[in-house]
C-alpha cells in the first residue's frame, strides 16, 4: 500500500539512548490519535550520522530534517507536517546564521558520498523486505547465478577495494589466496570487534544495515568455497547483536542462508560469536584464537589465516566496513566502485568524527577528501571559538596530523607518508586546550592495558614509554628521554609480534615529530600550555578582574579559596588540588592558568 | 573480597551448556551466558563448568582473566560505567570518574559497601557524539558535566 508520507526516526545507538525509541512510540501514538495512521509509515532506521544533533526525525517526501527532537514534539510533527502539510519550523535544522531551512543546504551532508552507509537512515534494519527493495541480495543473486568464483575475484580486483580494518590489504587478493587452496573445510569470518577508542563505524553499519554484511559473507563463501561463517562482535554492542540475529533469521526464512541457497547446491550458514573486550583481538590471528574459545593471543605470520586460519582451516577474514562495500561492488560492478576515490585507494571511507568539533557524527567521504573539508566543511569547525590543533587518526595505532596537513587528500598511502595511518576510521579533533603529551599518554595507557603480554617488545615497551610520558607530564622529564623514546619506539616497530605492538609507539613518535616544541616545554620550562598536566599547572586569581562574586569559592571542593563578597579572592596554593573547578566556573576570566 | 554465597547452575545455563557442548570453541560463549545469569562468574560455577566441559579450571581462569568483560567479583546492584574512549577522555571523562569516586566514596573498579553501586571505567561504548558519556545499568547518559552527576546517582539511590 502506498502511503503519502514516510517518517524516519533514527534508531542508532546514540539517538536511541537519547529517547529515540520514545519518540518512535509517541509518533505512532499521535498518528493513531490524530487519525492519520493510514497516511503514513513510521520507520525506525539506522544511524543518520549527524549524532551531534540527535535524535533526528526526517519526513519524506517533504525532506523535513528535524533535529534534537523530544518525545513531546511528536504531536506537532504529526499535526503540522502530516495533517496540515507544513514543516515544524522550530525543529528544522538550520545552518549557523541562517534563518531558513533548505534540505540541499545541510553542509554536513554536502561532501559526503554514501556507499557503505547507503541504507543507514533510510530503511528499517529489522526488515529484510526494505533491504531487498533497495537492491539488497542482488549481488548475491549475481554471484550465485551469473559469476564464477574467478569472475567474483576479478570484480573485486577491478574495484580496487582495500581492507577497511586499518592495514588496507587488497581484498580481492586476500580472497584469491583462500580460493586457490584445496581444503575439506573453509571459513568466512567477519571482524566486528571494534575496539578503537573513539570509533563506532562498524557499530552503526551493523545497527543500520545488518543484511549488507550478511550478504557479503555469503558471496565470500560462494567465491572461496566455504560453507560456514562467523561474525565476531563485541559483547558491548547489544543492539547490533540483536539486529544481526533478526537479520540472520529473516535470511534463513527466505532461503538466503542455510542449505541450498536460492535453490542452488550452495549451502552457507552463519553464527555469532561474542568478543569479550580485548583490543588485541582486532588482530586476525588473535581474533581467530578467541573464536576458538582461547585467550586471544596472536601467533606469528605466515602462515596467514587465508591458508591456515580458524581451527587450522583456510579462512577469509575481513572487517564490517569492507564487507558492507561488497554487495554493491558485485551488483554494480568493480568499475563503478573504482570511479570513486584516489589512484591507490578506491571508494569511500567512513569516519567517526568526534572530539572538539561542532558537528560530531558519522561521516562517509570519497577517498581523497582533504582534512580541511572534513573538519571545517562537514564538521563545521571547532566549537567555542577555539583554535584547531590536530586531528588524530588511526587511534592507538595512528598519529596526529597538524594544521600543515589540512590540505592533504586522505587515503591509505598519504596518511602513512605523513606518519599516521587510516586505522579503522576514528577521527578525533583536538583544540588548543588539549595537551599532546597527555594525548600520547592516554593512548599508551590504553596499549599497556591491552598488550596481551606475549612478546617482550610490546609488553615492556608500552609500559616504559608510558612511564617516561608520565614523568614528562609531571615536569620530571629529561632531555635524553626524547631520544630514548624514539629508539624504543623503533625497536618496538621492528621486533613486536603483531600489529598492536608494531604500531603502539606511533602516537608517541608522531607527537615527538609534530609537537616537539610542546614536549620540550614540559621538560625544560615545567610548563603545560594547554593546562592539562595537573602537576605543572598553577591557578591564581587576577585581582583586577575578580569582582568577588564568590562563585569560585563555593565551587572549590577543598575550600582553599578565600575572600569576602565584592573583594578579590585568593587561592591558597598549598591546599589547591588543581581540579580546575574555579577556572571553569569564573565568568569574568579572572582565574589564570600558568 | 571472597564471596561466600553458594551458587547453583541455573536451568538456563545448563540448557545453554547442553546446546554448545559439542561445538568447537564454546568456552567464551558459555562464560558470557554464565555472566548473564549471575552478573559475574562465581568460582563454584567455574569449577562446575570445568567438570561439565571437561576443561581444566586453570584454562577457564586463563580465559576469564584475559578478557576485560568477564568479572570475578559480584558487581553492585547499580553498575555505573564511565566511557574512557578518546572522545570522552578529551571532553572530561576522567573528571566524571573523580567526581563519582567522591560522591560514592569508592575508588574506580570497586563496589560500595552496601552493594548498591559499582563504578568502572570502560572502553569506548560507541556513543562518541554524546561525549562524555556514562551508562547506569546499560542506560546511557550523555553530554554530562560533573554538576549533573548527583542527580544521576540520586535516581538510583533507594
Amino acid at each position: 500500500m502506498a502511503v503519502k508520507n514516510y517518517v524516519l526516526v533514527c534508531g542508532g545507538s546514540a539517538c536511541e539512548s537519547a529517547k529515540g525509541n520514545d519518540i518512535y512510540k509517541s509518533l505512532l501514538h499521535q498518528a493513531e490519535v490524530q487519525g492519520v495512521s493510514n497516511d503514513l509509515q513510521i520507520v525506525k532506521t539506522g544511524c543518520f550520522g549527524f549524532c551531534e544533533k540527535g535524535p533526528i526525525v526526517k519526513v519524506l517526501p517533504d525532506e523535513a530534517f528535524y533535529v534534537e527532537v523530544k518525545p513531546e514534539d511528536a504531536e506537532d510533527i504529526i499535526s503540522e507536517n502530516i495533517v496540515k502539510g507544513r514543516m515544524v519550523d522550530r525543529l528544522l535544522y538550520k545552518e549557523e546564521g541562517k534563518k531558513e531551512y533548505k534540505p540541499e543546504n545541510i553542509k554536513f551532508y554536502q561532501k559526503q558520498k554514501r556507499i557503505v552507509l547507503r541504507n543507514c537512515g533510510l530503511i528499517d534494519p529489522e526488515s529484510i523486505d526494505e533491504y531487498i527493495a533497495r537492491d539488497g541480495y542482488l549481488g548475491l543473486e549475481k554471484a550465485l547465478f551469473e559469476l564464477t568464483p574467478q569472475q567474483i575475484l576479478d570484480e573485486l580486483k577491478k574495484s580496487g577495494l582495500r581492507g577497511r580494518g586499518g592495514a588496507g590489504f587488497p581484498t580481492g587478493l586476500k580472497w584469491s589466496f583462500t580460493q586457490r587452496i584445496d581444503a575439506d573445510q573453509k571459513y568466512v569470518v567477519c571482524n566486528a570487534d571494534e575496539g578503537d577508542p573513539g570509533a563506532y563505524m562498524d557499530r552503526a553499519t551493523l545497527e543500520g544495515d545488518p543484511h549488507s554484511v550478511i550478504e557479503a559473507m555469503i558471496i565470500a563463501g560462494k567465491c572461496v568455497g566455504a560453507d560456514k561463517g562467523a561474525i565476531y562482535i563485541r559483547a558491548e554492542y547489544p543492539l547490533a547483536i540483536k539486529r544481526l540475529e533478526i537479520a540472520m533469521d529473516q535470511a534463513r526464512e527466505r532461503g538466503l542462508l542455510g542449505d541450498n541457497i536460492l535453490g542452488t547446491d550452495f549451502s552457507f550458514d552463519l553464527e555469532i560469536r561474542l568478543g569479550a573486550g580485548a583490543f588485541v583481538c582486532g588482530e586476525e590471528t588473535a581474533l581467530l584464537a578467541s573464536i576458538e574459545g582461547k585467550r586471544g593471543m596472536p601467533i606469528p605470520k605466515p602462515p596467514f589465516p587465508a591458508a591456515k586460519g580458524l581451527f587450522g582451516k583456510p579462512t577469509v577474514i575481513n572487517n564490517v566496513e569492507t564487507y558492507a562495500n561488497i554487495p554493491v561492488i558485485i551488483s554494480k560492478g568493480g568499475d563503478w566502485f573504482a570511479r570513486y576515490g584516489t589512484e591507490g585507494s578506491k571508494g569511500t571511507k567512513v569516519f567517526a568524527l568526534t572530539g572538539k568539533i561542532k558537528n560530531s557524527g558519522l561521516i562517509e567521504v570519497p577517498m581523497g577528501t582533504t582534512l580541511r573539508e572534513i573538519v571545517f566543511d562537514i564538521g563545521g569547525g571547532i566549537p567555542n571559538g577555539k583554535k584547531f590543533k590536530a586531528v588524530q587518526t588511526g587511534g592507538p595505532s595512528g598519529g596526529v596530523l597538524t594544521e600543515d596537513f589540512l590540505d592533504t587528500p586522505i587515503d591509505f598511502d598519504s596518511l602513512i607518508s605523513v606518519g599516521s595511518m587510516m586505522g579503522s576510521g576514528g577521527m578525533i579533533v583536538m583544540d588548543e586546550d588539549d595537551c599532546m603529551v597527555d594525548v600520547a599518554k592516554f593512548y599508551l595507557d590504553f596499549c599497556v592495558e591491552e598488550s596481551c603480554g606475549k612478546c617482550a617488545p610490546c609488553r615492556i615497551g608500552t609500559k616504559k614509554l608510558y612511564e617516561i610520558l608520565s614523568k614528562i607530564s609531571q615536569g620530571k622529564g629529561e632531555i635524553e628521554d626524547l631520544q630514548k623514546m624514539k629508539d624504543m619506539g623503533q625497536a618496538m616497530k621492528k621486533a613486536s609480534l603483531c600489529g598492536l605492538g608494531q604500531t603502539a609507539p606511533n602516537p608517541v613518535l608522531s607527537v615527538l615529530n609534530a609537537f616537539e616544541e610542546e614536549v620540550l616545554e614540559h621538560i625544560n620550562d615545567g610548563k603545560c600550555r594547554a593546562g592539562k598536566c595537573k602537576d605543572l599547572v598553577q591557578y591564581s586569581i587576577d585581582e583586577s578582574k575578580c569582582i568577588g562574586c564568590t562563585v569560585c569559592a563555593r565551587k572549590c571542593p577543598v575550600n582553599c579559596i578565600s575572600g569576602d563578597r565584592k573583594v578579590a579572592h585568593v587561592i591558597d596554593q598549598s591546599r589547591c588540588v588543581k581540579c580546575g573547578a574555579c577556572y571553569d566556573s569564573c565568568k569574568f576570566g579572572a582565574v589564570l592558568v600558568s | 573480597m571472597q564471596t561466600t554465597e553458594e551458587y547453583k547452575i541455573t536451568d538456563a545455563l545448563a540448557a545453554f551448556v547442553e546446546e554448545w557442548k559439542d561445538k568447537p570453541g564454546n568456552l567464551i560463549m558459555i562464560l558470557h551466558k554464565t555472566q548473564e545469569e549471575y552478573g559475574f562468574i562465581p568460582r563454584t560455577i567455574a569449577i562446575e563448568l570445568g567438570r561439565m566441559l571437561d576443561v581444566p579450571l586453570a584454562k577457564i581462569y586463563g580465559v576469564i582473566t584475559f578478557y576485560h568483560f568477564f568479572k570475578l567479583e559480584k558487581p553492585g546492584k547499580n553498575q555505573i560505567a564511565v566511557c574512557m574512549g578518546t572522545a570522552c577522555y578529551l571532553k572530561g571523562g576522567e573528571d566524571l570518574i573523580k567526581e563519582l569516586e567522591n560522591l560514592l566514596s569508592i575508588g574506580v573498579n570497586s563496589t560500595t559497601e552496601d552493594g548498591q553501586f559499582s563504578l568502572e571505567a570502560v572502553r569506548c561504548i560507541g556513543c562518541c557524539g554524546l561525549a562524555p558519556v556514562l551508562t547506569v545499568n546499560g542506560e546511557v547518559y550523555g553530554k554530562l558535566s560533573t554538576d549533573d552527576l548527583p542527580a544521576v546517582v540520586a535516581k538510583y539511590t533507594e
